[in-house]
């Protein structure tokens, strides 16, 4: 996994809540037993139309925004289904950070498995940043994930919050069966123990 | 001992270690696997010489995208992308010696509905699944969800996975259900009650004697939706129905071995003094056959509602509602119960079990689906199947114009061809009414069994205390 440490990039503003898995990847692109290649087919429904022209107005189509590492959008980011292929389809695309009010679960954490920084801020925050971003490519949005911060183009900057772990993890690029390896022993002791109390198990 | 949750005593039984920042190793009792969120997991194992840990713990089951259509045990008969990943799964499970029901085997099914009818599932332990719809396995009282794919190569290693614990919720239902009220309605109007994050960040419990009187069946549809509330898990306690439903299946402990476990599980429950993070209690009465009429599962209405406004929402959803409207066709005011469906699919993780095929059949018997109607019911297993066909259920099925197929998620998310087109409008016991999740430009209705039922029958959204 690739490292995640500062971040300075063109945002692109996706102001729509609840967008799901299968907007971000759709199913018939699950197919593929590979973890690369699934940019092209990003939000797909959204970008082309059924004979794979693209659709001008989606906002990864608009020329100053076709470069964009980091999106902005509505609550409740990455819901429904647990498809890594979601993560995997924002990463080959080239988007690095998801900035929003809220993620699902499942979304927030298979984000960390593969170099991607989801940050949670308070809507007003995402509002403001959401305006930024409007303004197109001459507006780059920094982040730190070290110091925790997100600096608008104007030079505002906004903090937040994150577990350590997972930062840990992301600014180290580390692979964590790696590091869960490493606590075998532990592993090997509560089996042993959970034979005795469980043996149905 | 300070008073405990249901899901802070099972959380507390699987804790294999516990870093100083309150990072968790939770031991998994069982791994279910599928053939589409698990090729690229199995291939990081191989790639870095990784054995499978606990391969007696590990279940696979090709479920997602495998054809329902008679013929399919010759892979002449999968389109190519479904005979890779499937070809993948048979070859993982051999190199890796884990537990597996091919294609051909009548236990295949949809990996949720497998899971316990073979046993695998029982109280007390942690089940997960690349899966989000592993949440079905909470109603035996386990702590089940689902995982991306770096968290199955995860468990496939270590047999564990690394979690913070979530909050307690608990959701109370009071009382009694109506007639024609079944678990999905419970379920649907739930979430339109929290929305769709308003359970993120907890586990929610179902409680209350609504859910105490539904069978196991129906406990499975209403935890299965826990993950469309935003949860990372639905619980119920588990009771004597739960051990009722366990006894005897293949994989369950016999003897003295069930006689410890059910005494185990007796402990089982959420103590009188538990802290709740939040709470929220619904009167079993006041939920009528629920419909959904946008792209959000949180989008329900009883259907003897009409089609809301988008100006009486408020923040970020009026703008969802008005792109909703305009991608369901509907406008306005206008009445469910005018809606006019031209497809009608019964099954999945959600409604694919027995009882819910039972409940299909009671409005179908001796009636006939709308001239014009595609109808499909899609069992949740080859055992769900053939009991059917025992019982009678796949005569009244097809006599009423249903076809009938073989296991598999099928339409629930459209993978395989059974997909609708572009404008058509489905009335659909699954779980997702996602613009395109059951066919690019298809038009999703999530509602029960019966109304699905009842709906083929009239061609239109249809409440289903008029028929019965």
């Amino acid at each position: 996994m690739d490292k995640f440490t500062t971040l300075s990039g063109i945002a692109a503003p996706l102001p729509l809540i609840n967008i799901d898995t299968d907007m971000i990847i759709p199913k018939q692109f699950l197919k593929t037993i590979k973890r690369s290649g699934l940019g092209a087919n990003l939000f797909d429904e959204m970008r082309f139309t059924q004979d794979g022209a693209e659709i001008p107005d989606f906002v990864l189509n608009k020329p100053a925004y076709r470069e964009a590492q980091i999106l902005v959008a509505g609550d409740n980011f990455g819901c429904g289904s647990s498809r890594e292929h979601a993560p995997w389809a924002l990463l080959d695309f080239g988007i690095r950070c998801v900035i929003a009010p809220s993620f699902a679960d499942i979304f927030y954490n298979n984000c960390f498995k593969n170099g991607i920084l989801p940050i949670a801020l308070p809507q007003e925050t995402v509002d403001i940043l959401m305006k930024d971003a409007e303004k197109g490519a001459n507006a780059r949005v920094e982040i730190d994930l070290d110091a925790q911060t997100v600096t608008s183009s104007d030079g505002e900057v906004f903090s937040f919050e994150l577990d350590a772990f997972k930062k840990h993890c992301l600014l180290n690029g580390l692979d964590d069966i790696g590091q869960s390896l490493q606590k075998v022993s532990s592993i090997d002791a509560f089996e042993a123990t959970m034979a005795q109390s469980r043996p149905w198990v | 001992m300070s008073p405990k949750t249901l899901y802070d005593k099972i959380w507390d039984a699987h804790l294999a270690h516990e870093a100083e920042d309150g990072t968790c190793l939770l031991y998994i009792d069982r791994h279910l696997v599928h053939e589409v969120t698990s090729p690229q997991a199995f291939e990081g194992l191989r790639m870095a010489g990784r054995p499978v840990r606990a391969p007696d713990k590990t279940i696979a089951v090709p479920d997602h995208n495998v054809p329902t259509t008679a013929g399919r045990n010759d892979p002449a008969n999968m389109t190519e992308d479904s005979r890779i990943q499937v070809a993948a799964l048979d070859q993982n499970a051999k190199d890796f010696g884990i537990h597996y029901y091919p294609v051909s085997d009548v236990r295949q099914g949809i990996v949720h509905i497998v899971g316990p009818e073979q046993g695998w599932t029982l109280p007390g332990m942690t089940v997960v699944c690349g899966d989000s719809h592993t949440a079905t396995h909470g109603a035996f009282g386990a702590l089940a969800h689902g995982i991306g794919t770096s968290e199955v190569e995860h468990v496939l290693a270590t047999q564990t996975l690394i979690q913070k614990k979530s909050k307690n919720m608990k959701v109370e239902i009071t009382g009694k259900l109506a007639p024609g009220v079944t678990a999905k309605d419970i379920t649907l109007y739930v979430i339109g009650q929290t929305g769709t994050a308003g359970g993120t960040g907890y586990v929610i419990e179902y409680c209350g004697e609504a859910i105490r009187d539904l069978s196991m069946e129906g406990r499975m549809t209403v935890c299965n939706m826990a993950i469309e509330g935003g949860a990372r898990a639905g619980i119920i306690a588990p009771d004597e129905k739960t051990f009722e439903y366990c006894q005897g299946r293949p994989h369950a402990p016999k003897g003295a071995a069930w006689e410890a476990a059910v005494a185990w599980w007796k402990t089982l429950y959420s103590d009188d003094d538990a802290a709740w993070d939040l709470v929220l209690t619904i009167k079993a009465e006041d939920i009528a056959p629920v419909v959904t009429w946008g792209t959000s599962p949180e989008d329900v209405l009883a259907i003897t509602d009409v089609v809301p406004d988008p100006a009486s929402f408020e923040g970020g959803k009026v703008d969802a509602v008005r792109r909703s409207l305009d991608y369901m066709g509907l406008t306005p005011g206008q009445k469910l119960s005018d809606v006019e469906v031209d497809t009608v699919f019964i099954g999945s993780c959600t409604n694919g079990r027995i009882e819910d095929l039972r409940a299909a059949a009671e409005i179908l018997k001796g009636k006939k689906v709308k001239d014009g109607l595609r109808a499909m019911i899609v069992p949740g297993s080859g055992l769900v199947r053939a009991q059917a066909e025992e019982e009678g259920l796949a005569d009244i099925f097809k006599d009423a114009g249903f076809e009938w197929r073989l296991a598999g998620c099928s339409m629930c998310l459209a993978m395989n061809p059974d997909q609708l087109k572009p404008g058509e409008r489905c009335a659909a016991t699954s779980n997702r009414n996602f613009e395109g999740r059951q066919g690019r430009g298809g038009r999703t209705h999530l509602l029960s069994p019966a109304m699905a039922a009842a709906a083929a029958l009239t061609g239109r959204l249809t409440d289903v205390r008029e028929i019965m």
